[in-house]
Parts: structure tokens; sequence; C-alpha cells
């Protein structure tokens, strides 16, 4: 149901409009662990980006530190360049409540003051708790209470929409 | 003297007072976050969220520069509000006050006590008789522990050595009264090192030292064959009163490293060491600021270990389980 070609050449298209649209120049490309780099190396490839992918772990940013403590797997965050004043495209698999790009924000901001930052999402779900939204999605959807969509990879990268069982 | 007062009833680390009663699982899961700390140090703003709004209380009973200088920096760096307090430790009724300090402490709403004492045990003390919500951080207690020192030292020979099972590691020096030493040999054998052996004067090993799992020697010169990471100790200098050695000049003479005494390890041998160092008593200038020195290294690793074992000590601390 779930095509992950046809949702990277929509993502594809969708950047390049808004690169135009928004005046991006050379711009610096980060994604966010585990499943906004896989996509992100794909687009990387896809758009040409001169500079190395950069590498977001959000892991020590995230809002909910109090209720579920330190990700034990948590990966060094590796922003290869200076990231001040320059154009950032950040990559994402899924946009659900806008949590993880918020912490992704603040963590950016933490490296230095980016000229502007460009969000790409291969989907938009709906369930968005906080006023953030893409730039740029490969698709958008609605799903039931208990359904999630789950990215695996990196190669073969592919999409799956699963239903959880409804267990309390 | 369970040391299970350190877990919550999911096995998370609550207080960190002691390598002892750890398992290599948690001991590896503070090395992994430490490491992602470390990457931190390429920010423009060396600050992360986690403890935000969290106050943790520094208690040094005794003192130090480089343990007290690094949990501040550490706390900082995790947002949290630190405050750092030299303590003169009274002569009559310390129990009693040290609770008082605690008490009068806990009233002005602190999550965290970060505590070095001169007395073994002190920090397992105040985490036992201090509020259910409040983490405990050993930095150093008598003769006993130094576990977050020990664990700077395990996260600085896998940045060098990666894995342990294949390494011999010598601790040379004053055995006897060194609480980082007890947390090293314990972290050690817990990581699975294939070998630890101590290298020291009789006067300055405990009695049944090989119970600790080492191998023993008090030769330098053979003893440092096929070691791959040396630690040297500080060799206190009221241990030369109390007649344990002869003078400093002999000491060294025996124990001390040199270039000479360092060919004698593995040629990729690195040399580590707490601090402070007495150069010319154990350690040679030439090794201290040698090519194979990681005493430097080993300080800036302490700031990324201290935010690990803080963060971790302090999640889910609101639940009441």
């Amino acid at each position: 149901m779930l095509d992950i070609n046809d949702l990277l050449n929509k993502l594809e298209a969708e950047l390049k409009r808004v690169i135009v649209e928004r005046g991006l120049v050379d711009p610096l490309m980060i994604g966010v662990r585990t499943g906004g780099v896989w996509v992100a190396e794909q687009l990387h490839q896809r758009l040409g980006i001169k500079d190395e992918l950069g590498l977001l772990d959000i892991s020590f940013y995230r809002d909910d530190f109090s209720q579920i403590g330190v990700n034990p797997n948590v990966k060094p965050s590796h922003l290869p360049q200076d990231i001040k004043g320059r154009d950032i495209i950040l990559i994402d698999d899924v946009f659900y409540t806008g949590r993880t790009i918020r912490a992704a924000l603040n963590e950016i901001f933490d490296y230095g003051r980016p000229n502007q930052v460009v969000l790409a999402v291969l989907i938009e779900r709906d369930g968005k708790q906080i006023p953030l939204c893409p730039d740029c999605v490969g698709t958008r959807m609605s799903l039931n209470a208990g359904q999630r969509i789950k990215l695996t990879g990196p190669s073969p990268l592919s999409i799956h929409l699963q239903t959880l069982d409804a267990v309390a | 003297m369970t040391e299970n007062i350190q877990l919550n009833s999911k096995g998370k680390l609550k207080h960190f007072l002691s390598i002892e009663g750890l398992n290599k699982t948690l001991l590896t899961e503070i090395l992994d976050i430490a490491e992602s700390f470390i990457g931190m140090n390429d920010q423009q703003i060396k600050k992360v969220p986690l403890l935000r709004g969290k106050t943790i209380v520094n208690l040094f009973f005794e003192n130090s520069t480089r343990t007290r200088t690094t949990f501040e920096l550490a706390a900082k760096r995790l947002s949290a509000d630190v405050l750092s307090m030299s303590i003169a430790t009274s002569s009559t009724s310390k129990g009693e006050s040290l609770l008082d300090t605690i008490r009068n402490l806990e009233a002005m709403f602190v999550d965290m006590f970060v505590v070095r004492h001169g007395i073994s045990g002190a920090a397992h003390f105040i985490a036992q008789h201090t509020s259910p919500h409040i983490s405990v951080i050993n930095a150093g207690d008598g003769q006993h522990a130094h576990p977050t020192q020990a664990m700077l030292d395990m996260f600085t020979i896998r940045q060098f050595k990666q894995d342990f099972s294949n390494l011999r590691v010598a601790i040379i020096g004053d055995i006897l009264h060194s609480r980082v030493a007890r947390s090293q040999i314990q972290a050690l054998n817990i990581l699975g090192a294939a070998e630890v052996r101590v290298l020291a004067p009789k006067t300055l090993l405990p009695s049944h030292v090989e119970s600790l799992g080492v191998n023993v020697s008090h030769d330098l010169t053979s003893g440092l064959k096929d070691i791959d990471v040396i630690i040297m100790l500080r060799l206190q200098k009221e241990r030369m009163t109390s007649a344990l050695l002869p003078s400093e000049s002999e000491y060294f003479k025996c124990f001390g490293l040199t270039e000479a005494k360092l060919k004698i390890a593995k040629p990729d041998a690195i040399v580590m060491h707490p601090g402070p160092i007495n150069r010319g008593v154990e350690i040679d200038s030439k090794v201290a600021d040698g090519p194979q020195s990681v005493i430097l290294k080993q300080v800036s690793n302490g700031i990324a270990i201290r935010m690990a074992i803080m963060a971790m000590a302090m999640q889910k601390q609101g639940v009441i389980e």
C-alpha cells in the first residue's frame, strides 16, 4: 500500500520546489536518527548535496526524560559542518506529534544559528500536539487509533503500516 | 552491606555509591551514554536540557579540585542548578552533624547530592537516610570507593583499547589506601579484563589482596611485561611519615615509572593517573607528558562520564515504585 519509492519521488520533487521557492543556497542536510537518517541518505544522493550528511540524535533533548529516562541506545550526534548562517534541510521519516522536531530544532540551535531550516518528512500523519508542521511531505495520512507507521532499513528501505493490539 | 540500594525496583540506577553490586550491562550502558555526551563538545552551546529545573548539591567534606570541578561542569552541562559546598569536618559528632546538614539542604528542595567524605561509607549512609526522591553520588569516601573515577578510567581505556577481554592492566602504587584502585579493580573485573595486576611494595598492599581478583607483583621490571594499560596511583606524602616507606627517592627508584621502565610494557601501552600527580615520586615528568600518557584525556572524559551517571540516576525520580 505504501511504496517507498513513490514517497521518495514525491518528497524529492517537493524539496526541489521548496529549495527554489525559499531560495536555499548550498543547503546542508541533517537526518534525525534512526529512520530520518535513512530517508536523508536517499535524498542526499538524489539532490546531490555537497556537504556530508549531518546526523542528529535528539535523545538528550526529548521532553519526556522524566517519564522514560535516558535512551540507552543513544548515539552521538554528528554535524560535520559549522551550521552558523547555513540553509538547512531537516529530514525525518514520520511527522506525528511534532515533539521530535521541537527537540531537533533545539539541538540544532545549540550547534549554531542557521540562516533557515526547511523540514521535509516522508509521511505526515494526524496527531499533532504542538504548532509545527513540515514544509515538504511525501504523503499525508490519517491513521486509526492503534495504527502506526514503521520504517525498516537502511537497505532495503521499506515502510509498513502496523496495527498494534489494543491491550491496555 | 547490601549495595542494592543503588538500584530502583526496575534495576535502574538510583544512587551511584560503589562499583560493587553493579553488572556489566549497567556499566556498559554508562560508558555508551557517556560516549554520546562526548559528541556534545562540538556544540557551540555545550548544554543539554535533561536536568533543567533540578538542583544538585556538591557536598565536599574533603578537598578536591578536579573531581569537584568536573562534577560541577557536568551538572551545568545537563542544565541543572548546582551548588558546591566545601565543608570542613568537625571532630565531634560527625554522624549527627552530617545528617543535620543533609536535612537542612533537603528543606531547600534538592534533587541530588554529590558527596565526598573522608569516612568510608559516608555516601552510603546519606543515601540510606535521605528522602526517597533524592539521588546520591559517591565522589570518594574514605578508603572505600571512588566509582566515578573508576568509570572515567574505564571509558578512557575503552577509547584507546576498545575491547576489555584481551587487556592486561597494571595498577601501580599505594593500593592499600586507594579508593580509586579498589573501584578500578572491581570495574575491570566486571567488564572482563584479561588480567588485573597490582604492583606495589608489600607495605602498600592490603592483606589478602588476591581475593580482590588480582595478580600481585613487587617488582616493576618483571611486573610490567605484556601490560596494555598502566595506571599509576598518587603516593600520598603522609605515608612516608607513617614509616611505610623508606624515602621518596627510594620509592621512585623502585616503583616510579620512567621511560626506561615503560619500555618493558607493550609498545602501545597507555599510561594513566587519576591525579594529582607527584612528578618525580611515582612518575617521571617525561612519561607524564609523553606520547603514551592519556592523563589529560582522563580529565576531559570525567565530565562526560559524570553527566551520564547523573542523568541516569535522576531518571524516573518522581515515580513512586
